[in-house]
């Protein structure tokens, strides 16, 4: 279980650990693209996008299609679950400190009862 | 005479919700067992929140915790996570006692601004956190991490998000 999500993680982190990638993910959240409008907006090779192109789809963040001559190029399936499982990572993150501010105040409100009774006594 | 309280039942682990409310702003809420009087102290005063903002599963630790809470204050988290060290700190906007606290984000250009409400009801406090980004493109980023100085780079916060997930999977809370 472990090892199938770290293997999906590096999938994924790879992909987006260029700018370029992360980039190519903006232009086509914004539209479909062909491998040429992608290489131009980048100012790159075809085959440099290629390469990115096809790391992008490797990790199921893109899918591409050929129809005649031209490779077209848009968002993957894995999409949205990536945007689910971002939330949810975070939400972890906040839930641990959470966990960890409930204690605090629970020492608090407990040193507040003591000296209440002090006080009293 | 006092009667002891030891028979307190243990409460329900309370619930965090996170939700992306637009395109540049993501909420996140969570109900603290304990008056906002002491919820606030816990978010204000440095000893008692560096106790709590850096839980060990994150894998990282607080190196520095300086925080001067009022409107115009300033603060400054340094943080250690291997042999990388990142620091957070900005600016206190608004600091109302017991009910509201925000301040800015400045360690990039896309940071967010952070508002946190305190709202008491039954002695326990509902905690609001908001947050919201320039863009959209800095909300992605920060969630993707690609702007989270918190993992310098994407193998290590792959990482920690690995030690998460096992951490999660194998102690019991």
């Amino acid at each position: 279980m472990v090892q199938y999500t770290q293997a999906r993680l590096d999938g994924s982190f790879a992909a987006l650990s260029d700018a370029t990638r992360r980039g190519v993910l903006e232009q086509l959240g914004r539209s479909d693209a062909s491998i040429t409008d992608l290489a131009e907006k980048f100012d790159m090779t075809l085959t440099g996008m290629k390469k990115h192109v096809g790391v992008l789809e490797e990790a199921g963040l893109v899918t591409t299609e050929k129809v005649g001559r031209v490779r077209t190029c848009r968002l993957g399936p894995r999409r949205l679950e990536e945007e689910t499982a971002w939330l949810e990572r975070y939400r972890r993150v906040w839930d641990a400190r959470f966990d960890e501010l409930d204690k605090v105040v629970a020492e608090l409100t407990r040193k507040e009862k003591v000296d209440e009774r002090k006080n009293r006594e | 005479m006092n009667a002891r309280t030891e028979s307190e039942v243990a409460p329900m682990k309370n619930r965090t919700t996170v939700e992306r409310k637009s395109e540049r702003e993501l909420v996140v809420t969570r109900t603290v067992n304990g008056p906002a009087r002491l919820v606030f102290e816990a978010w204000t005063r440095p000893e008692l929140f560096r106790q709590w903002w850096v839980p060990k599963s994150l894998g990282m630790s607080l190196l520095s915790c300086d925080m001067d809470v009022r409107v115009g204050g300033r603060y400054r988290l340094e943080f250690a996570h291997g042999d990388s060290r990142a620091a957070f700190f900005g600016t206190y906007k608004e600091v109302t006692p017991h009910s509201r606290l925000v301040w800015t984000n400045e360690e990039s250009d896309e940071g967010s601004v952070t508002t946190v409400t305190f709202a008491e009801q039954g002695g326990k406090t509902l905690l609001v956190m908001h947050e919201l980004y320039p863009s959209k493109e800095a909300l992605d980023a920060a969630g993707t991490g690609a702007a989270d100085a918190m993992a310098e780079t994407f193998d290590q916060l792959d990482e920690l998000l690995v030690t998460l997930a096992a951490s999660s999977g194998r102690r019991e809370k």
